[in-house]
C-alpha cells in the first residue's frame, strides 16, 4: 500500500501523465525505469528534533533475537552459555584447569518485575511493559542462574563495566582463538535479567590467595549504558581465586537438543579438561570429573593476514596509523608481510611505498585491498589455532557416550580460509547403548562452544549430510542424516569463526571450511565402515560356529546309532575339527580352539586381530594428531596455499 | 498269444488264501514284515553302505577334515538321453555335501539322520512310507525352536539324496512312496506270500504297492496279451466296468496321473518278464505326453533309477491330436490350449526322445489344433465308445506311436 502511494507521488512529481494501471508485477519496474527526483520530506532541522540517545533496553528489545534471547527457553540457555564460555576462556587464558559449578534454581513461578512508581530511572513508562517486551513468547517462570569458576578473577574496578556495560570486552580487538568474541555476552544476560525481574546482577570475585573477595551488585543504567553499583561488600570465600556470577531472570527450563543440559553435556565433550558440577532446577546434581589434566595449548594472537582482511578493517588500520607510511603499516600490522612483499603489494596497487597511510582512501584504498588479496605470501601461522586433538576428542566423547562400542576421531591438518587459519576435527561414537533406529546425534562446535540452533543453516551439518554414509555401512535416507546408533562431533577451531549471523548459531558455508569438514567426517566414516565390517565378520563367524555346534550333537547321535560308537566320542571328533573351519572369536565351547595366544591375562578381550584393533581397544588413534608446534612440516592445501607451521 | 506260464515259487507261503478285493490294504504291512524277517543279502548290502557312510564321516571329522558326501546332481543339466538304451540317464556331476559349510550343514545332518533311521528300519525288518519317515526323523533341536525337519518337502529330497549318495534304492532303504494306482486283469501274483488273483479284484482293482521287487512280488500265472495303462482312474473304472480286459485278454492298469515308482517298476517287470506289449492311453495334452514320456524314458528327478523303471518300448495309443478327425469328434470335446500348455508342448518338441518325425508331427498337431482333449471326451459319442469303438479300432489299425 505505502509503496504504491509512493509510486504515484513520484510519477506525478516527474510530471508524467497518470499511467493506466499495470498488473502488479510491472509496477515497480515502471517506476525504476524512470527515476524521479525524490521529494523532500524532512529537513535536517526537523530530523534533529528526533535525534537522541537510544537506550540500551530499547536496543536490546529490538535486537533480542541477535543476542540469543528470542524466547524464555533460549534466554536461559544463552545466559548459562555466556557465563560458562567466559569462565572457560578466562581459565584457559590464565593457564588454570577449569573447575566449574553451574546451578539453575527456580525461584518462583512466572512473575514479571512489578511496576514500582519511580523505580525506573526515567520514571515514566511502566516497567512491567518493558519486562513483557524483554521476555519473548512462551510460558516462563523465574530462575536464578549461578556460574562459579576457579579462574583468575576480575579486578574490582573492571567488574562493573564487564557485567553492566554492553560492548565491553577484551577479545574484540584481537585475532585470537577464543569462545567469546564480541564483548556483549555476559552484560546482555545481566540486562535481560534486570529487564525481566528487576533484580541486579550479583558478582563475587577474588583474584588470589590472601586477597579479599568482593561481592558486587550491579544494575545497568539502561538510558546511558553505564553500570550502576547498588551493593559492594567483601565476603569470606574459601576459594583461592575465581568468579561467581548470579543472574535472576524470567525464563523457561527445557530439555532436548536446545536445552541447558544438552549444552553442558556437549561442552563436556569438547572440553575434556573441564571439571563440571551441574545442579538442575530439580536439585539433581551431576558431576563430570575431568578426563585429562592437559590444558589446551595457549592460542597465539596473530595479526591480520593480507588475504583475509576486510576493506573496512584495512581502512581502520590505515587511518589509525599515526603518521606511518603504507609500507610501514603493511609490514608492522600484518602477518607474513616482509618489506619486499610490502613493496610488491604497492607495485600491484600502483602506489608509492612511502604514501602516508592515512591518505589512502577511495580508489587507492580499493586497489590496495585488491593487491593484498593477490600478492603471494606465506599462509598464516597455525599456532594461532588450537584443536582439541584426536585422543582428547575421543576422551571427551566417552564422557558423554560411555557405553558406545567404537570411538574414532580425526584432526585435519591446519588450513586457511580468507587469511584465517583453522583446523577441523571430527569424532564419532558408535554402537553400544546408542539408539539404533534414530538419526545420528550431531554435535557442532565452534572454538569448543556447542552450537545448538539452526542446524539446517550450518556448514557443519551440511558436511554430515553430504557424506555418503551408505558407503560406510550406515543407513541414510536420501539427503538426510545417517540413521545409526551414532553420535558425531565436528569442531571448527579458528581465530575467526564465520557465523551466518550475529547470533553465532551456524557456521557459514565457505568452500574451504566445508571441504575440510567433509574430509574429517569422511575419514571417521571410513574407519567406522572398517569397524562395522570387521564386526559383521565376527558376527558371521559366531553365527557359523553356533550353527555347526547346533548340528554336531544330531550328527553324532546318528553316527552313534549307525555304528554303535558312543555319542560323546563322535561329538568330540567334530568339536575338535571345528576350529579348522571357524575362527574363534570369544571363549570357545568347552575346550575349543585357542585363537592365537598372547591375549592379555584376565582380559576378556576379543581374540581376532580385527577385534583387537577395532572393538576392544578403547581409544583407537591410528593417525597421530598433526604436529602443530615444532616440526616445520608444510602441507600443500588444495588451493595452492602453503600453510607453514613456523612463525 | 495267450501264452500261459507259471512262475516258480520260492517264497515260503504262510497262507494259501487267495487274496480278495481290499485285502491288499491289510495284507501289506504284515506281509512286508514277514518278508524281511530274515535279513536278505540286499539288506546286508544296504546296511554296509549306510555304515560306510557313517564311518567315513566320523573318520574325516576325527582327522580334522570336512566330512563330505558326494551326491550326484539331479538337475536337467546333469541328465542326458542315452540314444542306444533310449532312457534318460543321470550324468556324473556330483555335488559335495559338506558338514562344515553353513549352506549344507543342516542338510548334512538330515541325511545322516535319515540314514540312521533307515538302518533302524532294516534292523527291525520294517518298511515305512516317506511321510512316516518324515515323522520318524522329525524332532526338536535342543535349545531352539528348530526341528530336524520342518515339513515333508524337506525330507523327501533328502531321501532321494541318500539314495543316490550311497547308491541304494528307496525300496532297499525300506521306504515306500504313497500307494497310488490299481491293476486288474489276467494274472495271478504272489505278494509276500499272499496269492492274489488280479482277475478277481472287483471294481477297484488291486492297489499297486510301492515295493514290487522280485523278493516280495512274484508273477505266478498270467495269460494276458498286453497291458493297457491309462492315465485316469475314471477311464480305468469305465473300462473295468465294461469288462474290457476280459474281452481283450489283457491287464488294465492306472496310476492316477503321473505314474508312481511302484507302478513304473511293475510295468517294467511285466514288460521284461512277460514280454508283452504295453499301451498307454492318456489325455491329449502336454501333461499326458509327459506321463507317457516318463514311463518311456524316465524322469529327470529319478534319472538315477531309469535303468530299473523306464520301459522304452511302451506304446502311445492315444489320445492323439489326430483322433479328433479320425473319430469325428465335435467341438464339444475341445478345451482351449493355455499359454503354459503351448510353452510346455514347445519344450517337449525339443526333447531328444521326441525328435522323431512322427512325434514332431504329433506334438505339432496338438499345437495346430489349439485345443486339448480328454479321453472322457469320447462320452460325447456314447457311454462305452472308448471300450467298444475307440481302443479296439486303434489296436486293430496299429495306430500308435512308439
Ligand atoms: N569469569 C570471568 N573471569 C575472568 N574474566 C571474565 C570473566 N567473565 C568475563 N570476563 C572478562 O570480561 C570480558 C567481557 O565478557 P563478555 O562476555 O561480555 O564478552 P566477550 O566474552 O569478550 O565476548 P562475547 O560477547 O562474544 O561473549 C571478557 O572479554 C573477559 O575479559
Ligand atoms: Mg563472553
Amino acid at each position: 500500500m505505502a509503496k504504491s502511494k509512493q509510486k504515484n507521488a513520484r510519477a506525478h512529481a516527474a510530471g508524467a501523465p497518470p499511467e493506466p494501471p499495470l498488473p502488479p508485477e510491472f509496477k515497480t519496474l515502471a517506476v525504476d525505469d524512470e527515476p524521479a527526483p525524490p521529494k523532500r520530506r524532512a529537513t535536517a532541522e526537523s530530523m534533529a528534533t528526533r535525534q537522541r540517545d537510544i537506550s540500551v533496553s530499547e536496543f536490546f528489545t529490538k535486537n533480542r533475537h541477535l543476542l540469543g534471547f528470542d524466547n524464555p527457553a533460549k534466554a536461559l540457555l544463552t545466559t548459562v552459555k555466556e557465563a560458562v564460555d567466559n569462565s572457560l576462556d578466562a581459565c584457559e587464558e590464565a593457564g588454570i584447569l577449569p573447575e566449574l559449578y553451574v546451578e539453575i534454581r527456580e525461584t518462583s513461578a512466572a512473575q514479571l518485575a512489578q511496576v514500582k512508581p519511580g523505580a525506573g530511572k526515567g520514571g515514566k513508562g511502566g516497567k512491567a511493559s518493558e519486562a513483557e517486551a524483554a521476555v519473548g513468547p512462551g510460558p516462563a517462570s523465574r530462575f536464578r542462574v549461578i556460574v562459579e569458576d576457579n579462574g583468575p578473577g576480575i579486578v574490582k574496578a573492571q567488574i562493573p563495566k564487564i557485567f553492566a556495560k554492553l560492548l565491553y570486552g577484551s577479545k574484540f580487538h584481537r585475532l585470537k582463538q577464543s569462545r567469546g568474541q564480541q564483548g556483549i555476552g555476559i552484560s546482555a544476560a545481566g540486562l535481560y535479567g534486570q529487564l525481566t525481574t528487576g533484580k541486579p546482577v550479583l558478582i563475587t570475585s577474588k583474584t588470589g590467595k590472601g586477597r579479599p573477595a568482593f561481592q558486587i551488585q550491579l544494575r545497568i543504567d539502561t538510558k546511558h549504558n553505564q553500570p550502576d553499583v547498588v551493593g559492594d561488600t567483601t565476603v569470606e570465600w574459601p576459594k583461592e581465586h575465581g568468579t561467581r556470577v548470579e543472574i535472576e531472570l524470567v525464563a523457561a527450563y527445557r530439555g532436548g537438543r536446545t536445552g541447558v543440559q544438552e549444552y553442558l553435556e556437549q561442552t563436556v565433550v569438547a572440553n575434556p579438561h573441564l571439571a563440571l558440577t551441574y545442579v538442575n532446577p530439580k536439585g539433581e546434581r551431576a558431576e563430570f570429573p575431568r578426563v585429562t589434566s592437559e590444558l589446551p595449548r595457549e592460542a597465539q594472537e596473530i595479526k591480520p593476514h593480507p588475504h583475509g582482511v576486510e576493506l573496512g578493517m584495512l581502512h581502520t588500520m590505515l587511518s589509525d596509523s599515526e603518521g606511518k607510511t603504507v609500507k610501514q603499516v603493511l609490514v608492522d600490522d600484518f602477518s607474513r608481510i616482509s618489506p619486499a612483499v610490502a613493496a610488491e603489494v604497492c607495485r600491484i596497487a600502483k602506489m608509492n611505498v612511502s604514501t602516508p597511510a592515512e591518505k589512502v582512501v577511495g580508489d587507492d584504498l580499493e586497489r590496495l585491498h585488491k593487491a593484498l588479496g593477490l600478492v603471494k605470501v606465506m599462509a598464516p601461522s597455525a599456532t594461532a589455532v588450537v584443536p582439541i586433538g584426536e585422543s582428547l576428542l575421543i576422551a571427551g566423547l566417552k564422557r558423554r557416550y560411555q557405553k558406545a562400542e567404537f570411538y574414532i576421531s580425526m584432526t585435519r591438518p591446519p588450513s586457511v580460509y580468507r587469511g584465517n587459519p583453522f583446523v577441523v576435527e571430527a569424532g564419532l561414537a558408535f554402537g553400544g547403548d546408542l539408539p539404533v533406529d534414530e538419526p545420528a546425534d550431531i554435535m557442532r562446535f565452534a572454538n569448543r562452544v556447542p552450537l545448538q540452533y539452526q542446524p539446517k543453516a550450518c556448514a557443519i551439518s551440511e558436511s554430515v549430510y553430504l557424506t555418503n554414509w551408505r558407503g560406510y555401512e550406515v543407513q541414510q535416507p536420501k539427503g538426510g542424516l545417517p540413521v545409526a546408533p551414532m553420535a558425531i562431533a565436528v569442531h571448527l577451531a579458528s581465530v575467526w569463526v564465520p557465523f551466518t549471523s550475529e547470533a553465532k548459531e551456524a557456521v557459514a558455508h565457505y568452500d574451504e571450511l566445508l571441504r575440510e569438514m567433509k574430509l574429517a567426517v569422511q575419514e571417521c566414516g571410513r574407519k567406522l565402515a572398517a569397524h562395522i565390517r570387521a564386526r559383521a565378520h565376527l558376527e558371521r563367524d559366531a553365527k557359523r560356529r553356533s550353527m555347526f555346534e547346533k548340528y554336531i550333537p544330531e550328527v553324532a547321535q546318528s553316527i552313534s546309532d549307525i555304528l554303535g560308537v558312543p555319542k560323546d566320542k563322535a561329538e568330540q571328533s567334530f568339536y575338535a575339527a571345528l576350529p579348522n573351519f571357524v575362527r574363534f572369536t570369544d571363549e570357545g565351547p568347552a575346550n575349543g580352539g585357542n585363537g592365537g595366544g598372547g591375549a592379555p591375562p584376565g582380559a576378556a578381550a576379543a581374540k581376532t586381530p580385527a577385534a583387537k584393533t577395532l572393538a576392544a581397544k578403547p581409544a583407537p588413534d591410528p593417525t597421530p594428531p598433526p604436529p602443530i608446534k615444532g616440526k616445520p612440516k608444510a602441507r600443500a592445501g588444495k588451493r595452492g596455499e602453503q600453510l607453514s607451521l613456523t612463525e | 498269444m495267450a501264452a500261459k506260464k507259471t512262475a516258480t515259487k520260492t517264497a515260503k507261503k504262510q497262507s494259501d488264501t487267495v487274496a480278495t478285493a481290499g485285502s491288499s490294504k491289510s495284507a501289506s504291512p504284515s506281509s512286508s514284515q514277514r518278508a524281511s524277517q530274515k535279513k536278505s543279502a540286499v539288506d546286508a548290502n544296504t546296511l554296509s553302505k549306510i555304515e560306510k557312510l557313517a564311518r567315513q564321516t566320523l573318520g574325516e571329522a576325527t582327522k580334522g577334515n570336512n566330512p563330505a558326501l558326494d551326491i550326484r546332481t539331479r538337475t536337467l543339466s546333469n541328465v542326458s538321453f542315452n540314444e542306444k538304451k533310449k532312457i534318460i540317464e543321470l550324468g556324473d556331476r556330483t555335488q559335495s555335501r559338506e558338514f562344515f559349510n553353513t549352506g549344507m550343514v543342516r542338510k548334512f545332518m538330515q541325511t545322516m539322520l535319515v540314514a540312521s533311521k533307515c538302518k533302524n528300519l532294516i534292523d527291525e525288518g520294517k518298511t515305512v512310507s516317506i511321510r512316516q519317515m518324515y515323522y520318524l526323523s522329525k524332532h526338536n533341536l535342543p535349545g531352539s525352536n528348530e526341528n530336524t525337519f520342518e515339513d515333508q518337502n524337506e525330507s523327501d529330497p533328502i531321501i532321494e539324496d541318500l539314495e543316490v549318495g550311497i547308491d541304494a534304492l528307496r525300496e532297499e532303504l525300506h521306504l515306500f512312496a504313497t500307494r497310488k494306482g490299481s491293476v486288474v486283469g489276467r494274472m495271478v501274483i504272489d505278494d509276500s506270500g499272499d496269492r492274489i488273483d488280479l482277475a478277481r479284484m472287483g471294481r477297484g482293482g488291486w492297489s499297486i504297492p510301492s515295493i514290487v521287487e522280485p523278493e516280495v512280488l512274484k508273477f505266478v500265472e498270467y495269460k494276458a496279451d498286453f497291458i493297457l495303462f491309462v492315465e485316469k482312474d475314471a477311464v480305468f473304472t469305465r473300462l473295468n466296468e465294461d469288462g474290457f480286459w476280459r474281452k481283450n485278454n489283457c491287464i488294465l492298469m492306472t496310476s492316477m496321473g503321473q505314474a508312481t515308482r511302484g507302478a513304473r517298476r511293475l510295468l517294467q517287470r511285466i514288460s521284461q518278464e512277460l514280454k508283452i506289449p504295453i499301451y498307454v492311453l492318456v489325455d491329449n495334452d502336454p501333461w499326458g505326453l509327459y506321463i507317457y514320456s516318463v514311463l518311456k524314458q524316465g524322469s529327470i528327478n529319478l534319472a538315477y533309477e531309469s535303468m530299473r523303471m523306464a520301459v522304452p518300448g511302451v506304446r502311445f495309443l492315444g489320445m492323439s491330436a489326430f483322433d479328433y478327425d479320425k473319430f469325428k469328434l465335435t467341438p464339444a470335446v475341445q478345451i482351449k490350449l493355455k499359454q503354459e500348455d503351448v510353452t510346455r508342448a514347445e519344450q517337449m518338441k525339443a526333447y531328444p526322445w521326441f525328435k522323431d518325425k512322427k512325434w514332431q508331427r504329433e506334438i505339432q498337431g496338438l499345437l495346430d489344433n489349439k485345443f486339448k482333449m480328454e479321453v472322457d471326451g469320447f462320452l460325447t459319442k456314447s457311454i462305452s465308445f472308448i471300450t467298444e469303438e475307440y481302443i479296439p479300432k486303434k489296436l486293430r489299425d496299429k495306430d500308435y506311436l512308439q
